[in-house]
């Protein structure tokens, strides 16, 4: 297993090959039939749960209708607070304004804070390249980074992992990168748990630069917020010199209030929580607490493109819960790593192609990893409509058209390997708009109706192989309407 | 051009359709959600926090201000606790009866030394019944963040019911967002081994939480 997504297959050879591996299916149906049930509980606690889903919902799409304002005071509010803010329109320009501040320190290690923004721009690879060793402190992360993995799920990065697993990569893996796993180290979570906290334990204490993300920004204020359960985060955002926060520019609510929603939704919505052990907010610097220098890089990296999509920019309210993944049963057989991205799941399949563009062969493939169900939209904590967005990006790979990249309006052509569902489209098409033809078509195909195959020949055959097609009538619907019509005739031939 | 530049640019031709919509955000939400979950007495929302706290492995105890340091005492010296971290302004009849070394809360201190003191005991700012929460706000009686982070056990006190409120809601009208805030919910805990939470990751795994109520009661429960 490599660490790193370019190159991967398209989403049907990569799921084909994971679904025939027991071992991840198994770890995957327990994991998230677990936080399942565990969620909808946490959910029914709140009676107002509708209300707080619709207000998320408004919140986060007028502060994007809003986003140039609100970026504005924003930096405006984290500058007056003692912060220093940094604008990153792609990937590379942020690792190189990371590594720079990293550099300025003369520190050749940092800690990290699980974050979705630093591994999509793959901030850790970057600062290797400049000779600066990055160390993910969260316990997913952590297996993730030793056992030379991919990310598989928003929340839990080694879902894909169980308690063996993980047990072996400590005991094999720890003393590469500092304090050995303890002997004779069992596979009880507890005691994974606490083999993380000593390896961990003696980089937090001599850390001088950390990294992290953050769940939320409070244009009015200037707060950032991040959200976690071990206590890392907090390690990384209070004990180190200096702070760098790297942050997609959708996370900014306007105000202070606003978090009174998210506060509720996200933790229920992700782990299943009332509330998750430890939030952390914090505005700027504070003299004698915590980081004294403190960085902020807005990161674009694909978000204005998807910000002009009319359809597609609802994705922009995630709030990275995951729980759309934990219910999509094509998630829950195929697994994260066919999604080839760090964004996996329902929300992967919608976000990725829009950051990257639809052109490389697993993004084109990405809107097509969907049965269409929606129980990833009923779950959602601010609505996003996860199957409409799916199936808008279906009709831009398949069709092409007018989209947005690096900021431009670019013309995209329809994508080779739709030509015979553009064909049957065409066809579709031309005959609903002749009528004639159509009922000369319609009852031709009922009266061979017995010679009618089982299954498609030629490209149909796979679509038909796990499918029943549609029986044909003895009489076109409207031979019959007009033989009996409407049905006020007796129904008799 | 500057990238700030190129993306508030990317940003407003982006938007460009909706720029009609002057929708101002006082109205652009609708705020019917509820304020608090729940008729409950005062007495019933300290229950609900006391229950909820312990739900999430905190241990929860209940005394009056009178009996709070003996209270203290007890916890420290049943832990074994030989140092214990002061914030500067505790109030001095806390600890009182406590014969543990103190530490005091100082910027010099180094992680590495803060990682050999055994406890930490700190007041808080609000606390939240709803979800079991206590919010810290780095004031004098609670002291830097890191404080209540390093040393693996920790004691926080909670007057009620003046500190206490019933949801997130509230308790963020109460809270200053200019101050660096902790909200704790139990000990530190995982969910990342196949979803199930474990408690007791980097953060103090022990997480004791002492209501303490302002009229003196003849005898205190714990």
């Amino acid at each position: 297993m490599s660490g790193t997504f370019v190159g991967m297959p398209a989403f049907p050879e990569a799921a084909h090959e994971a679904v025939h591996n027991a071992t991840l299916r198994g770890n995957l149906r327990h994991a998230t039939h677990t936080i399942r049930a565990k969620r909808a509980k946490a959910v029914a606690e709140v009676s107002d749960w509708a209300a707080l889903r619709e207000a998320g919902k408004q919140i986060k799409d007028h502060t994007l209708r809003h986003l140039d304002r609100y970026l504005v005071q924003l930096e405006e509010s984290v500058t007056t607070a003692g912060g220093t803010v940094h604008w990153a329109a792609d990937a590379d320009e942020a690792n190189r304004i990371v590594a720079d501040l990293v550099k300025a320190t003369g520190e050749t290690e940092v800690v990290k804070v699980k974050s979705m923004a630093t591994q999509e721009i793959g901030l850790n690879e970057a600062l290797l390249e400049e000779g600066i060793h990055a160390y993910e402190t969260d316990l997913a992360e952590l297996i993730v980074q030793l056992g030379k993995d991919r990310p598989s799920h928003i929340l839990v990065p080694a879902i894909h992992r169980n308690r063996g697993e993980i047990r072996d990569i400590f005991a094999r893996e720890m003393s590469e990168w500092g304090r050995p796993a303890p002997e004779g180290l069992t596979d009880t979570p507890a005691e994974l748990a606490e083999a993380a906290r000593l390896h961990l334990r003696e980089k937090f204490l001599r850390a001088k630069v950390g990294i992290s993300g953050a769940n939320f920004m409070v244009a009015e204020t200037g707060t950032l917020v991040v959200v976690e359960s071990e206590g890392n985060g907090r390690m990384c955002l209070t004990l180190p010199e200096t702070l760098i926060s790297v942050v997609g520019i959708e996370k900014i609510v306007p105000t202070w209030q606003d978090l009174e929603v998210f506060l509720q939704t996200l933790p229920r919505s992700s782990t299943a929580e009332r509330m998750n052990p430890y939030t952390s907010t914090w505005t700027g610097t504070t003299d004698e607490d915590g980081p004294q220098t403190f960085h902020l890089v807005l990161l674009d990296n694909g978000r204005t493109d998807t910000l002009a999509d009319e359809v597609g920019r609802q994705a922009l309210r995630c709030i990275r819960c995951s729980a759309c993944l934990n219910v999509c049963p094509v998630y829950e057989r195929a697994g994260g790593h066919a999604y080839g991205s760090v964004y996996p799941g329902p929300i992967g399949a919608i976000l990725s192609p829009q950051l990257r563009g639809t052109q490389s062969e697993i993004d084109a493939s990405l809107p097509y990893a969907s049965s269409l169900c929606g129980a990833c939209y009923e779950v959602c904590p601010v609505a996003i409509d996860i199957p409409e967005v799916l199936v808008h990006l279906r009709e831009r790979v398949a069709e092409g058209g007018l989209t947005t990249r690096d900021g431009n309006k670019v013309v995209l052509k329809p994508a080779k390997g739709h030509a015979a569902e553009r064909a049957a489209m065409r066809a579709a098409r031309w005959a609903f708009s002749h009528p004639g033809a159509l009922r000369t078509g319609q009852r031709l195909a009922s009266r061979t109706r017995r010679f009618h195959p089982r299954t498609l020949p030629g490209p149909g055959r796979a679509w038909s192989a796990s499918r029943d097609l549609p029986a044909m009538p003895a009489e076109p619907f409207r031979d019959w309407w007009q033989r009996t019509q409407g049905g006020r005739k007796a129904d008799s031939k | 051009m500057s990238s700030r530049g190129v993306i508030l640019g990317r940003v407003r031709r982006a938007i460009a359709d909706v720029r009609q919509d002057d929708t101002p955000y006082g109205q652009a939400i609708d705020r019917s959600y509820l304020r608090e979950h729940g008729a409950r007495s005062v007495a019933e929302t300290v229950d609900l926090l006391a229950e909820n706290l312990a739900d999430y492995r905190a241990v929860v105890h209940r005394t009056t201000d009178d009996e709070l340091s003996e209270l203290l005492m007890r916890l420290l010296a049943e832990r074994g606790t030989r140092t214990v971290l002061v914030p500067p302004e505790l109030p001095s009849h806390w600890l009182k009866a406590v014969d543990a070394t103190r530490v005091h809360d100082r910027a010099q201190s180094t992680p590495a030394e803060l990682d050999r003191v055994d406890s930490v005991v700190t007041a808080c700012a609000v606390a939240i019944a709803e979800t079991g929460t206590i919010v810290l706000d780095g004031g004098p009686d609670q002291g830097r963040r890191r404080v209540t982070l390093v040393p693996d056990h920790h004691i926080c006190v909670v007057h009620v019911p003046d500190q206490v409120v019933s949801s997130v809601p509230q308790a963020l009208e109460r809270l200053d967002p200019t101050r660096p805030l902790t909200w704790i919910s139990g000990p530190s805990a995982t969910s990342d081994i196949e979803l199930d939470r474990v408690e007791g990751v980097h953060g103090p795994r022990t997480l004791e939480v002492v209501l303490v109520s302002g009229q003196p009661r003849a005898e205190a429960t714990s």
